[in-house]
């Protein structure tokens, strides 16, 4: 055999012993339950300890459960959804998202905000400042962010909740402080003239921010911006809080047609329900998410949560289903934003 | 009876002009490839030795690792193999639509990833051609392995036959006549005269296959579902740990991807010098 062939062969068979080696590891010998939990971006952190709970409070039972984890923008999570991503659970950044899974698949039934308490949202945010360490540009409030040379950091809103939720805080900002639809329209025209890089996820927008030194404030979700501070330094970073945003809540549900057809509906829910035990409860505050329930969490992680006037989507903007419609579908108001920028 | 030609260099551009240009682009190389390349090692060490090989205990990145591996002793192998049959045919024989074949075969080059991977969402997708029948036959292919398989062989596609077209049509087809005349079978014809004649391009091609099919990101991202610790490839996973902010995790597995690319070049490298004549009559492209 030519020695050309063989060295082939013996790649390829090395390749395969590798592979082989890799698979003889030690496996699990118990049974083991497992399901998919679909996220949006910036949950990592919060469901890596929450999932480390619930596998705590499980185990006495006798069950060994895997929880298998997805993360990325809340728009490109709900799109593999339904493309076919065999979620048990989604969790995502907004009701709209899980809106579209619904309506596209019959997989999650239309009324599914209604099944879990607090419009299934275990925990809110809202949407806050980051700027540089002394905020050298004098950033305070949304006023700021119109300023020429300013630049503002945010992920894109027809990919990424975080930068929807971003939108609507100015949105409302802009209609609260400058009179009207059309100021406020306007006044969010301006923020994105000042927004060099659309990022896909609120991740990437806070590492192109933070690490690329890119920009002079992301606009971040609160757990995000704590969670920047943590990680990359508070020597570096500081929060500004607005004098208004918007009460963001990420909703979680059963993507039922999929949990009926493997057989992992009582799972599902139960890990869905503690989402809003006290236990979880604690855990969701010490990641910077707004609990449900206060009562639950240490103080001192309520306590680092800033007073701020927040609107709510339903008061202000008519629920999901019309924000969405109005601002950010095709030809909505966001695209007539993009084009008049352009 | 003309006079032989004087010997003379074959370029006649003054001596800067020359220096210039390997200046600038020595300077290019280093800028675009050898620092990123150093930066990824500085990164990776950044906390220590430890750090760097603690970043390859998480069951996460073992899984990333284990998944590349055999994406690739999947992919690589199928391309081989079509990549040999396609040459042969293309070289070997005439046929109606000899170019249109050529032409399909070079355009994972001209697709972008992104859109391979959008190609299998519509066609395997939940909501595509196929997606209902999958599904109630219980068969996965989006967003797990054969999904990612065939997303890695679309774009590697083109690697084997690429590197085998030029250098058979060249060899032309004496050779196989003459094994066919004395008497040999087709196939044995195949295995002792054509296959030996490519044997140096046949694993150039394997190897540019590879480093490929392990370093895809932007079609398998497409496919993938980023279900941790299960269709993450080493590129996903890189991305994945970066946006974690776990910077030494991620830039150890980078340097492990960056290992394998700079093995295929060595291994590249040594093949041109030892059998550059072999390689040589293969067209540039």
């Amino acid at each position: 055999m030519p020695a050309a062939i063989k060295a082939i062969g013996l790649g390829v068979a090395s390749l395969a012993f590798m592979i082989a080696g890799t698979m003889l590891g030690p496996r699990p010998a118990v049974a083991q339950t497992s399901f998919l939990n679909v996220s949006y971006d910036p949950t990592r952190e919060l469901y890596r300890a929450i999932n480390q709970k619930f596998e705590e409070e499980t185990r006495p039972q006798g069950k060994k459960i895997n929880i298998r984890m997805s993360h990325g923008g809340s728009g490109s999570q709900a799109r593999a959804v339904i493309d076919g991503l065999d979620a048990d659970v989604v969790t995502l950044a907004l009701a709209a998202d899980i809106d579209e899974i619904a309506r596209r698949t019959n997989r999650i039934p239309s009324d599914w905000q209604k099944r879990l308490p607090n419009n299934s949202a275990p925990y809110t945010s809202t949407i806050v400042f980051l700027v540089r360490k002394g905020n050298p540009k004098g950033i305070r409030d949304w006023d700021d962010l119109i300023k020429p040379g300013i630049q503002v950091i945010t992920p894109n809103p027809k990919t990424s909740g975080g930068a929807r939720w971003n939108y609507l805080a100015a949105y409302a900002y802009g209609v609260e402080r400058r009179g009207g639809d059309q100021q406020a329209q306007a006044f969010v025209a301006q923020i994105f003239k000042n927004a060099p890089v659309l990022d896909t996820g609120a991740r990437g927008s806070t590492n192109t921010f933070a690490r690329r030194g890119i920009g002079d404030v992301l606009l971040a979700w609160e757990n995000e911006a704590f969670l920047a501070l943590d990680e990359l330094g508070a020597d570096k970073f500081e929060i500004v809080v607005p004098s208004i945003s918007i009460l963001a809540e990420p909703p979680v549900t059963l993507v039922d047609g999929n949990v009926d057809r493997k057989g992992t509906r009582a799972i599902a829910q139960a890990y869905l329900e503690f989402l809003y035990s006290p236990t979880a409860q604690a855990v969701i505050a010490k990641h910077y998410y707004r609990p449900m329930k206060p009562d639950a969490a240490a103080p001192q992680d309520v306590a680092r949560f800033p007073d701020i006037k927040l609107v709510t989507i339903d008061q202000f903007f008519g629920g999901w289903d019309e924000a969405q419609r109005k601002h950010f579908a095709d030809g909505g108001i966001f695209d007539a934003i993009l084009k008049s920028n352009r | 009876m003309s006079e032989a030609p004087k010997p003379h260099r074959p370029t006649t551009e003054a001596r800067w002009v020359r220096v210039t240009t390997t200046l600038v682009s020595l300077v290019f190389l280093g800028l675009f490839l050898v620092l990123p390349l150093i930066a990824v090692f500085v990164e990776a060490f950044r906390s220590g030795v430890g750090a760097y090989f603690a970043s390859f205990q998480d069951p996460d990145a073992l899984a990333a690792i284990r998944l590349t591996l055999m994406v690739a002793a999947i992919a690589v192998p199928l391309n081989l193999v079509f990549g040999i049959a396609a040459s042969w045919a293309i070289a070997k024989f005439h046929f109606k639509g000899k170019s249109l074949l050529i032409t399909l075969i070079d355009l994972p080059f001209s697709v972008s990833p992104v859109v391979a991977g959008l190609v299998f969402i519509l066609l395997f997708g939940a909501q595509g051609l196929l997606g209902p029948w999958l599904r109630a036959h219980d068969v996965e292919i989006i967003f797990a392995l054969p999904g990612i398989v065939l997303a890695t062989v679309f774009v590697t596609f083109p690697f084997v036959a690429r590197e085998l077209i030029p250098l058979m049509q060249d060899q032309g087809t004496a050779d196989e006549e003459a094994a066919l005349s004395l008497g040999a079978s087709g196939f044995k014809a195949f295995w002792t005269v054509t296959l030996p004649n490519v044997r140096w391009a046949l694993l150039y091609g394997v190897l540019l296959c590879n480093a490929r099919a392990m370093g895809e990101f932007g079609a398998v991202a497409v496919v993938s579902g980023h279900i941790r610790g299960e269709t993450n490839t080493m590129p996903l996973h890189v991305e994945i740990l970066y946006n974690e902010y776990n910077f030494v995790a991620a830039f150890a597995v980078a340097s492990l991807l960056a290992l394998l690319a700079l093995l295929t070049l060595a291994a590249k490298s040594f093949l041109e010098w030892r059998y550059g004549d072999a390689i040589a009559a293969r067209a540039a492209h």
